[in-house]
């Protein structure tokens, strides 16, 4: 086992202190840029054919125009994101739908307890659905007052803060509901089914 | 419920100057795992205090050299992990790390090809691990490989790489540099566009497996000029890095 290793030399000169140390999970550091990561090129949406759904386990889906989702009731979100190639952002700021705002246009099968979210070039990413409730998870179209960069998920993606980034699904179009878990794209190639930093479940199996 | 993939204690066998800047370790594992081509492993410093800061680094060597595993690392700016890696670490010490890590940018040997490998400055690290795990394999998958560094004294494996270019085993190399090249330099000399994608890509036909590594703006270039020249999307796999990518 490794407990108790140190290592030789080493004195931590890039450590957060203070109030901001706190909110660096585990094997975490601060970055003041967006580094951006994904899996294959960077889409480009066509507004025009864009649509974003709620499909699954719900009495009768529902699927928004680009025009009708800027319609729906936007909120400020102020949060920090972890992504699991080890960087921390804190204090960033968005501009959305609450997930919550959606689910009132629907009505949930109570039989529904996990949820894939799905983008248009493909990728998925799973979770359960209590981790996106109660205030927990938005879909955004602005950063940092500005529209959301392509590279980073513009024109819309998801953003869930309390779990790593790569749960936060870019150029997101809709959430499908289930009864049960279904693992995604990274959660089928090495990475944890549930990815929650403070946990550090970065890979399966943590 | 899945076994975790558990920290060990890896001894350094050796340290290798790649360029200026980047440097090889090379690491013999207590309980070694045979890799994919492309993967990664994290490795994690403590500090007498518990303080820890772990990062990830792509393996450089092929699957195929039991017991050890490279890693090459390149300083950043303030680093605190490449830091420590390049001006403490020695021959001889202990490092903790836990990997193979990641089944998506990777590619074995028995999906043939061709293939198409475009790298960034140590974006080539990965890709490395592809070609050596192709030689080492035997495999004679066409292959070309498109390397873009700032000068000539960046390139990292530029003698390795130029070996087994040279094997007549179907692999290709380009290079391009973007900042400065050596008198009576003849690869590229600007970076990676359209034109040099068309010329690069094109032998290798409609759909190559592509996989390209590098920093976020040179992964971007090269991924939407292979999409407009034709590949499909789904051919083409990424690994970017920013400034905070180690």
């Amino acid at each position: 086992m490794a407990d108790g290793f140190i290592s030789r030399g080493f004195a931590g000169k890039g450590r957060e202190t203070g109030a901001r140390s706190a909110r660096i999970p585990p094997g975490q550091h601060e970055v003041k840029d967006f580094p951006v990561l994904s899996a294959g090129p960077t889409p480009r949406v066509n507004l025009d054919r864009w649509s974003f759904s709620l499909e699954g386990l719900v009495r009768q889906p529902v699927k928004w125009s680009w025009a009708e989702f800027q319609g729906l009731p936007a909120q400020d979100f102020l949060c920090d994101i972890h992504c699991v190639t080890k960087w921390s952002k804190l204090d960033t700021r968005w501009r959305g739908v609450s997930v919550d705002t959606l689910l009132e246009h629907v009505e949930l099968d109570p039989k529904a307890k996990f949820v894939t979210a799905f983008t248009i070039e493909g990728y998925t990413t799973n979770m359960p659905l209590e981790d996106i409730v109660n205030g927990r998870a938005f879909v955004a179209y602005e950063y940092a007052g500005k529209p959301l960069e392509p590279a980073h998920g513009g024109p819309i993606r998801l953003v869930v803060p309390k779990l790593y980034l790569w749960k936060s699904a870019k150029w997101v179009t809709g959430l499908r509901f289930m009864e049960q878990d279904r693992s995604g794209f990274w959660e089928s190639a090495g990475y944890n089914n549930h990815g929650d930093p403070w946990k550090e479940e970065r890979y399966t199996g943590d | 419920m899945a076994t975790p993939i558990a920290w060990q204690i890896a001894s350094v066998a050796a340290i290798r100057p790649e360029t200026p800047g980047v440097k090889t370790i090379a690491l013999k594992l207590p309980q070694w795992m045979r890799h994919r081509a492309g993967q990664h492993y994290d490795v994690r410093l403590t500090a007498p205090d518990g303080y820890q800061a772990q990062r990830s680094y792509s393996i450089a060597s092929a699957p195929e050299s039991e017991g050890k595993v490279e890693l090459t690392v390149e300083r950043v700016a303030d680093g605190e992990v490449s830091g420590y890696l390049h001006e403490v670490l020695m021959q001889g010490d202990l490092v903790e790390v836990r990997g193979p890590i990641g089944g998506y940018f990777v590619w074995d040997a028995v999906q043939g090809g061709p293939l198409l490998l475009i790298a960034g400055g140590s974006g080539v690290v990965p890709l490395m691990a592809m070609l050596r795990h192709r030689a080492a394999a035997g495999s004679q998958a066409p292959a070309r490989l498109l390397y873009s560094a700032r000068g000539a004294e960046d390139l990292i494996y530029k003698d390795e790489l130029d070996r087994l270019a040279a094997d007549g085993w179907g692999l290709q190399v380009f290079y391009t540099l973007t900042r400065s090249q050596p008198p009576g330099w003849s690869g590229y000399a600007r970076r990676i566009d359209a034109a040099m994608l068309r010329e690069v890509a094109g032998p290798l036909g409609p759909s190559p497996m592509v996989f390209i590594c590098g920093p976020t703006l040179m992964v971007e270039a090269a991924a939407s000029g292979l999409l407009a020249a034709g590949i499909a999307e789904d051919r083409i796999k990424t690994e970017r890095f920013g400034p905070s990518g180690s």
